[in-house]
């Protein structure tokens, strides 16, 4: 069969397009857009400067948010792999109606809107919420909840833990199920079973699951600004009332790329880390 | 005296019935096979003794010690599994080595044991490999090196050959059986081949439907099955039913008409018998020169023997010979069968016969 050389070309066009005029323009225009000059009562000038970079990495309210936002983002995923690993595996060991019921009671949640389900939390975290009420009853005081980092941290694990679940329930499937009674009759307890032989054969699907958290939770934007209130701000609430409230879009800008660049770094220095250990052990 | 032994064991999954009523009693050193069809309870059998599956009643017994209710990680017994369940993420060395680390072995003494295993599995050259690096037969002697090389009392090996080829499974037959030897680990094998099951085994022991129908050993299992369902399972058989005949001192079998010499027999004249002969048993003559007269419909050249199907009044007779060197009855041609008296084998199948 002859074919032509242009038609590798031809076939990925149309994804390079929709990829090229969604992602690389914009991403190249929001760059351009960080170096230039601002000025209250002129707007955007037509200028290259390097202040505003200067001003987002030397002023300490800044560096606070992109503190928070990576702290929260951390705590986020650890809390998501220590909740989503076990619930994936217990999945995996559930017969047959019930792990079918089970695995759309986990996505089941992404269906509704990540808004909803963040009004939903501020309802049951509220000053007058069901669970200041039942503390109340129980004698334990109402307790601030909503507007704090606690109430971003819950509603965020409960967005993110089936991104957890499902590469680390799909790494489970490709498990033999022989390997843990293996285990087990060379002498190993359950325990040292799942730490010694499961946990290091799903450490792939953890690793993929970790980084989507670790990136969706980085730039959350609907749970932080409304569980967080106006005070308690995120990078990308942040990005928002730059361009939004304060009209200093280049500011908005360079903080945009600032977060997507130490997001990147983060990610790829734990993908090569841990990817790496992985692919000498399972190829 | 009984090493490991099975009392009236059964396992039940609600109302069906998975193993029933099982007794089995396995000497220090033995090699014995459970052989049956896929379902017949011999894998369940297996997992209750591995303590992987738990038994509805009956006791497993092993050197005088309860183990029925005792978990799979305290009974110490080595289990090689149908897909070898080697850990994919650890070195051959590694995994022979995760055994002994449970026990708490010194490093010392650890890896002059693996090093022994992995010479006797003749693997040594392959310890800093892993799994996915070895091929089918290397994976499978890993197996057995890591479950041997915390010394079980027991060996339990389920189907350890079915993944293999035709011809690698021949050589690891031979290959199991010398490791077993040279370490004296009593052995208990799950097959539902009934070659591998004769040419490894010490005894065999065939189940169906959950039930144990015979235990012996490989060779009277072949000659004496104790029912027609083990007769057909293991090797090829010939069945002819027929009615029973006596005339004077001389026994036959006669078979829609035709009448066929036998062997004395204690049963009745006018009964309805069965009469079984393996393939291998019978003779190709000249057409008119045997005990039964048949055309040959069709035939299979088997490398080491041959196969014919005879079509004869009495119905299809199988006949093996072996390879001798020189082409034997072709298909259509008129041959004559014939055996020895003894070696066929006539059963009262009950009842009496109306003509």
């Amino acid at each position: 069969m002859n074919r032509s050389p242009a038609a590798p070309w031809l076939l990925v066009s149309p994804a390079a397009v929709l990829f090229a005029g969604l992602v690389i323009v914009p991403l190249v225009l929001t760059v351009i857009l960080s170096f230039l000059t601002y000025h209250y009562d002129t707007g955007i000038g037509d200028q290259y400067t390097l202040a505003h970079y200067g001003e987002v990495l030397s002023d300490s309210y800044y560096l606070g948010i992109f503190w928070r936002t990576l702290r929260l983002a951390f705590l986020t995923t650890l809390l998501c792999a220590l909740i989503g690993a076990p619930e994936a595996y217990i999945l995996s060991r559930m017969r047959k109606p019930w792990r079918s019921i089970f695995l759309l009671v986990i996505i089941g949640p992404l269906l509704v809107s990540v808004v909803v389900r963040a009004f939903g939390w501020s309802m049951l975290l509220g000053s007058t919420g069901l669970i200041n009420g039942a503390l109340e009853i129980l004698g334990l005081g109402p307790v601030k909840l909503l507007y704090t980092e606690t109430a971003i941290v819950i509603a965020l694990v409960h967005v993110m833990l089936p991104f957890m679940v499902i590469p680390v329930w799909t790494a489970l499937q490709k498990l033999d199920p022989q390997v843990e009674a293996a285990a087990w009759s060379l002498g190993a307890s359950r325990f040292t079973a799942l730490r010694r032989v499961v946990m290091p054969q799903v450490s792939i699907g953890l690793l993929s699951g970790s980084l989507i958290v670790f990136g969706l939770s980085a730039s959350a934007f609907a749970i932080p600004g409304l569980l967080g209130g106006r005070r308690l701000k995120m990078a990308a609430t942040l990005v928002y009332d730059e361009y939004m409230q304060e009209l200093n879009w280049p500011m908005g800008a360079a903080i945009a790329i600032i977060v997507l660049l130490a997001n990147l770094v983060i990610m790829l220095a734990y993908n090569r880390a841990v990817e790496a250990r992985a692919r000498r052990a399972l190829g | 005296m009984a090493f490991l032994t099975l009392e009236q064991v059964n396992k039940f999954y609600g109302e069906l019935a998975a193993v029933r009523d099982v007794d089995l009693s396995v000497a220090r050193g033995e090699f014995v096979s459970l052989l049956g069809p896929s379902g017949c309870g011999k894998t369940t059998t297996l997992q209750m003794i591995a303590g992987l599956v738990e038994p509805t009643s009956g006791r497993i017994m092993l050197d005088g010690r309860d183990i029925t209710h005792e978990k799979p990680n305290r009974r110490g017994l080595g289990i090689v599994f149908q897909s070898y369940a080697l850990f994919p993420h650890m070195t051959v060395a590694q995994n022979v080595a995760f055994g002994l680390e449970m026990r708490k072995v010194p490093r010392a003494e650890r890896d002059r044991r693996i090093g022994e295993m992995l010479a006797l599995v003749h693997l040594s050259a392959f310890a800093e490999r892993y799994p996915r690096q070895l091929s089918g037969g290397q994976r499978q002697r890993v197996a057995i090196a890591r479950a041997l090389v915390i010394e079980p009392p027991v060996l339990l090996l389920d189907e350890p050959l079915s993944n293999l080829d035709a011809k690698l499974r021949e050589e690891m037959q031979f290959e199991l059986r010398r490791i077993q030897r040279s370490v004296g680990t009593t052995t208990i094998m799950v097959t539902h081949d009934q070659a591998e099951a004769l040419s490894i085994s010490d005894r065999v022991v065939v189940m169906e439907a959950g039930r144990m129908t015979q235990i012996d050993a490989p060779y009277r299992l072949y000659e004496k099955p104790a029912t027609a369902f083990i007769a057909s399972f293991v090797g090829r058989m010939n069945r002819l039913e027929g009615v029973w005949r006596r005339n004077g001192s001389a026994s036959a079998i006669e078979v829609a008409g035709t009448v066929l010499a036998s062997e004395a027999a204690d049963i009745p004249a006018g009964s309805v018998v069965t009469a079984t002969i393996r393939p291998e048993k019978l003779r190709l003559h000249k057409a008119g020169e045997g005990r039964l007269d048949g055309h040959v419909t069709s035939r299979f050249f088997l490398g080491g023997h041959w196969l014919f199907n005879i079509e004869t009044p009495v119905g299809v007779i199988v006949v093996s010979m072996p390879n001798d060197g020189e082409e034997p009855a072709r298909e259509g041609e008129h041959v004559g069968i014939g055996w020895t008296p003894a070696s066929l084998r006539i059963e009262a199948s009950g009842g009496e016969a109306t003509t």
